[in-house]
């Protein structure tokens, strides 16, 4: 505690003026631009009076789509705060050799590289594919919202809590440097006694409950609301993806809950569990944090296998090739994601026969991969493949994560992860499946359904310079990091001795820079298109697609479907084209919707401001805030004004002029 | 919490099926009574000699009543839900199996290779 009076003590716990970075100027200078910008942004909502809109079309409302958008705009903005971190890592590596140490102190770069992890994987990744989730999944089973649209609101406000106390880390107090996961004995109180691993548990618990409650709602969504005549076996491939991930969400979420609960005791009440002394075991640690971390890259990459399997075969024109097949991939890889976990730590010290076992499994889970490699192949095979973003995208992910899962069974061989563990090689594989496959996947899903969302296309130009950047970029900043993984450098130095090691990270370096100019492409694509968005306007169904999401309009009415149609086949848009589908005109009846609430926003704000006062010990504030989170929680339980009609005559003045609206340009496919 | 939304097509009747019978709930609580006094008496009367076998019958006990409690108390059966309830509990349980078996084997082992690592104790192995 700071020496002051007591009360301040009482008041602020152990947050002073020292907490903030001042003397820290790399902090200073992002906090100025951070500040600069974000006050740009909020004069800007203000000029044009959009508080009231962005609150009651925004915020508060329920709707998935609506939900779906924001999660991607979030996750963007976190792209570039994650992308930050790495270009800094990026750089310091390149000119930190022999007596220049670089612009970094290693008590700066550890934070650096713990929040570039953090913030990839939970706010990037993880925001990113429960947005497309929340966008697509529920129009592909004909259903007009989520089981629990609240609760989806709510666990969007959740993840935001989360930023908002990670991104706090930056500018009061600082962040954890025990890596992304957290790891202890360097997470226990002894050895961090600042508040930065606090901000890390804290931000991940609230952003973690809110994954949950997102997992359970895509669970009772998928099971219960699909359209009549849709039977699992003809959902579409991108919603059975998604059932799978949020089962292991549901299964897996709770593991880290309860590990990152149990390392809260240790540094709050002075419980062992992870503690080196008086009978603590940090291993046990990492296995609970892997038993959720290795179903959490397959939480992260199946939906993006979905996304690929919906665009190769809208793309090539012809059905998925073998359905049943991709189906059963799924759910075994969702099975076998749970057998796998201690291939992160082969070097721990378990038995040979413990390290065969889990080095078997790790080599099984690649053969419903490469299931999946060859299904999206041959659906390729002699069909009319059209080469749009989406698409292009898709052929960089089959060839970059290919590489990614061979390099991966290499690691998955025990004796040779004794060579490789901990070494760059390692960072070079999962970057390579992780931007290979959930990144390329989040460009593809991005630009397919980006016309669905608002009407027009994403710029095809633009995007493609964008995918270029990012395809090459990749190669260029990684295949140096096999390199020198082969040749033992370790992950998470900020400086080296070696000089004939330096070439290679200068490269790296050069190949983020290309990333960036990737990520700058993409947002110049987002503005371009916005300014010709007349000129780019598409119909209902720009890339003559084949599930139910795009036989309603561009963009969808709130309540998606005037009539929740009737499935007979598997691509049932597809199949209601074939069969000369006309949309109906007349006989429009009351759709029952839920309403906007603003609960989410406000137990957001009291988790926020909970998760604060928990970091700096501060505990009256964290009781307060605590009791008015769960009283918020039952007093919405007694909110019965949650639902209402959209009338009959809106729903038809709706269909009636948006339904059969086609603009002049029709779509990239003509 | 209703989904308005999808009234077209809430067709889960079932759920309102199995509610459970005074007859049910009652022998649910006698074996659960029953499957908690074993318990305590064999642990508290020092029955059985040996340490261990108290502390597995005291396990196996446990998971008899996790059963009794799914089944008269949550009313698990084949059907509810159209058999998602029951699909749901095995792939919950075999995952259970799996993170607590696979985490005794592989902390037994690290635990054999590796710990503790506390001087008195290297002092010991050393010495015996």
């Amino acid at each position: 505690m700071p020496d002051r009076p007591a009360i301040w003590n009482f008041l602020l716990g152990r947050l002073s003026l020292s907490s903030l970075p001042l003397h820290n100027s790399i902090v200073v200078g992002t906090f100025i631009v951070v500040s600069i910008g974000a006050l740009g942004v909020l004069s800007l909502i203000t000029y044009y009076r959009k508080w009231g809109y962005l609150w009651s079309e925004w915020f508060t409302s329920v709707d998935h789509k609506k939900l779906g958008i924001m999660y991607m705009v979030l996750a963007t903005v976190m792209l570039f705060r994650g992308f930050a971190d790495a270009i800094m890592m990026r750089s310091q590596q390149a000119i930190a050799f022999g007596s220049n140490m670089g612009y970094l102190p290693p008590h700066h770069y550890d934070q650096v590289f713990s929040a570039h992890g953090v913030a990839m994987i939970f706010f990037v990744a993880m925001a990113y594919i429960v947005g497309l989730m929340n966008f697509a999944m529920p129009m592909q089973i004909g259903a007009r919202d989520v089981a629990f649209p609240f609760l989806n609101n709510l666990s969007f406000w959740l993840t935001v809590s989360g930023v908002v106390l990670f991104m706090t880390s930056l500018f009061v107090g600082d962040f954890s440097h025990a890596g992304w996961l957290g790891m202890p004995p360097v997470s226990e109180l002894k050895q961090s006694p600042g508040p930065g691993v606090d901000y890390y548990i804290w931000g991940l618990q609230l952003s973690g409950v809110g994954t949950l409650l997102t997992g359970i709602n895509f669970v009772v969504t998928i099971l219960k609301m699909r359209a009549p005549g849709m039977s699992l076996m003809k959902m579409p491939m991108f919603t059975w993806t998604s059932l799978c991930t949020s089962g292991l969400i549901v299964v897996a979420f709770p593991i880290l809950t309860a590990t990152l609960f149990l390392l809260s005791l240790d540094r709050y009440i002075g419980t062992h569990f992870f503690t080196n002394g008086f009978g603590g075991n940090v291993m046990m640690y990492v296995n609970l944090i892997w038993i959720w971390g290795h179903p959490e890259v397959y939480i992260l990459i199946l939906p993006l296998f979905g996304v690929y399997s919906e665009i190769v075969s809208t793309f090539s024109g012809k059905r998925l090739f073998g359905y049943s097949s991709m189906v059963y991939a799924t759910a075994a890889i969702m099975l076998l994601s749970y057998l796998v976990w201690l291939h992160h730590f082969f070097t721990m010290g378990s038995g040979a026969d413990v390290n065969s076992f889990f080095a078997l499994t790790t080599m099984l889970i690649s053969i419903p991969t490469g299931v999946k490699i060859f299904n999206w192949l041959f659906t390729m095979y002699r069909g009319r493949v059209r080469f749009d973003v989406p698409m292009l995208w898709t052929m960089g992910f089959l060839f970059t994560f290919t590489i990614g899962g061979m390099s991966g069974v290499m690691l998955s061989v025990a004796p040779a992860d004794f060579l490789l563990h901990n070494s760059l090689f390692l960072i070079a594989h999962f970057h390579n499946v992780i931007i290979g496959g959930v990144v390329f996947g989040v460009f593809a899903g991005i630009n397919y359904w980006f016309p669905k969302a608002f009407g027009f296309r994403l710029d095809a130009f633009w995007g493609k310079v964008s995918f270029w950047f990012w395809q090459i970029g990749f190669w260029v900043a990684f295949a140096p990091l096999y390199v020198l993984g082969l040749m033992g450098v370790t992950r998470r130095l900020s400086h080296f001795e070696d000089p004939s090691l330096q070439i290679w990270f200068i490269i790296a370096a050069f190949g983020a820079f290309l990333i960036l100019l990737g990520i700058l492409a993409f947002v110049v694509q987002i503005y371009v298109s916005i300014r010709r968005r007349d000129e780019l306007a598409v119909g209902n169904d720009p890339w003559d697609g084949r599930t139910l999401e795009w036989s309603t309009s561009s963009p969808p009415p709130p309540y998606n479907f005037a009539f929740i149609p009737k499935v007979h086949e598997r691509e049932a848009w597809d199949d209601m084209k074939k069969h000369g589908y006309q949309r109906p005109l007349e006989g429009f009846n009351d759709i029952h919707m839920p309403k906007s609430t603003s609960t989410g926003v406000v137990i957001g704000v009291l988790a926020t401001v909970f998760g604060f006062a928990m970091v700096w010990y501060i505990w009256w504030l964290a009781i307060l805030t605590f009791v008015a989170l769960i009283g918020t929680a039952i007093w919405h339980t007694f909110n019965y004004d949650r639902e209402g009609y959209v009338k009959a005559n809106e729903v038809g003045e709706f269909e009636q002029h948006i339904g059969n609206w086609e603009p002049k340009a029709q779509g990239a496919t003509s | 919490m209703n989904h308005p939304s999808n009234a077209a097509h809430a067709h889960d009747d079932a759920m309102h099926e199995h509610t459970g019978s005074l007859r049910g709930y009652l022998t649910g609580f006698v074996l659960a009574a029953i499957l908690t006094i074993i318990p305590f008496w064999l642990v508290m009367g020092h029955v059985i000699e040996s340490h261990q076998t108290t502390i597995l019958i005291v396990l196996a006990l446990a998971a008899v009543q996790i059963v009794v409690h799914m089944i008269y108390f949550l009313h698990l059966d084949t059907r509810s839900e159209n058999g998602w309830n029951m699909l749901a509990v095995i792939f919950t349980a075999v995952l259970v199996v799996i993170v607590l078996g696979a985490s005794i084997w592989v902390m037994y082992n690290e635990n054999a290779n590796m710990m503790p690592m506390s001087p008195q104790y290297q002092h010991h192995r050393l010495g015996s």
